[in-house]
């Protein structure tokens, strides 16, 4: 039987995200497909699955994502769901501890493409922010308020990257002395 | 040849490839080589393959027919990565010997 849970995880917390998945499927429920906010679940053993999110370069059907995703289902992983970039992988947890890197730099240059997906969404909402508060004040000040939601925007994906940038920064220093 | 230190993925992945074999085949056999200490994950694995087929240190193998999985083999160019890098492990391991031999386990 399907279940479906709707809930949220900013992109910056997607490790937070497999930690959910993870402890859902301690309870017996897999993850089987994803949509914006909203999880799908079927019923498995309990742990029977230990799930792994990752941000592909490119769209999941471009062939080189293709490839690797071929790459990754035949050492024992599974593509459980795709959302934009993100793929959703699972594998069973009886076949040992499931993880995508194993060395630092990788892990590094996963969470540098993070940072690139969120930095645009922010300086373009600071951006936005700008131009419309010069626009409300001139024309139409009653509205001034307006504009400081993308400003709110601007700073929660802000504080996002930031947050992304410290893990990246202490990977830096790790791969200073050693892989 | 480069005078850098080969990463220890690259090492053991190169050491496999003396025979052809696929990315799985790989994993298996680092771990096996290593006994049991490295585990290759499959993004790292999928990283260094790319790079290494890039600088020629191993070329893919076309498949046998109705087996869609690639299979690599190293090519001469990577056979002589891995030699630089054993003689330059032999000095670590050798100095770090002479230099350690008063300290205590």
């Amino acid at each position: 039987m399907k279940k479906v849970i709707k809930k949220m995880f900013w992109a910056w917390d997607f490790e937070k995200e497999e930690k959910w998945l993870n402890e859902m499927s301690a309870k017996g429920l897999a993850l089987v497909g994803y949509s914006l906010c909203r999880y799908v679940f079927e019923e498995c053993e309990p742990g029977e699955y230990t799930n792994k999110i990752q941000l592909l370069e490119h769209r999941p059907n471009h062939p080189e994502s293709e490839q690797y995703i071929r790459f990754m289902e035949e050492t024992g992983a599974e593509e459980v769901a795709t959302y934009m970039n993100w793929v959703y992988f699972r594998k069973k947890t009886a076949d040992g501890p499931f993880e995508i890197f194993s060395d630092i730099e990788s892990k590094m240059n996963h969470l540098i493409l993070v940072k690139k997906l969120l930095l645009p969404i922010a300086i373009l909402n600071l951006w936005i922010f700008l131009m419309n508060l010069l626009n409300f004040a001139f024309n139409y000040p009653r509205g001034i308020w307006i504009p400081f939601i993308n400003l709110a925007c601007a700073a929660l994906v802000f504080f996002g990257v930031h947050g992304i940038q410290k893990k990246i920064n202490a990977l830096k220093k790790e791969h200073a002395i050693r892989e | 040849m480069e005078n850098i230190a080969l990463t220890e993925a690259v090492f053991y992945i190169l050491l496999s490839l003396e025979k052809p074999l696929h990315g799985y085949g790989i994993m298996q056999n680092a771990e096996k080589l290593s006994g049991g200490r490295v585990k290759l994950a499959a993004g790292t694995l999928y990283g260094a393959i790319n790079t290494l087929l890039e600088k020629g240190w191993i070329s893919s193998v076309p498949g046998e027919s109705g087996d869609r999985k690639k299979e690599y083999v190293i090519t001469e160019s990577g056979k002589a990565a891995v030699l630089a890098e054993i003689s330059r492990l032999r000095e670590l391991v050798e100095n770090g010997e002479k230099l350690t031999g008063g300290w205590t386990k």
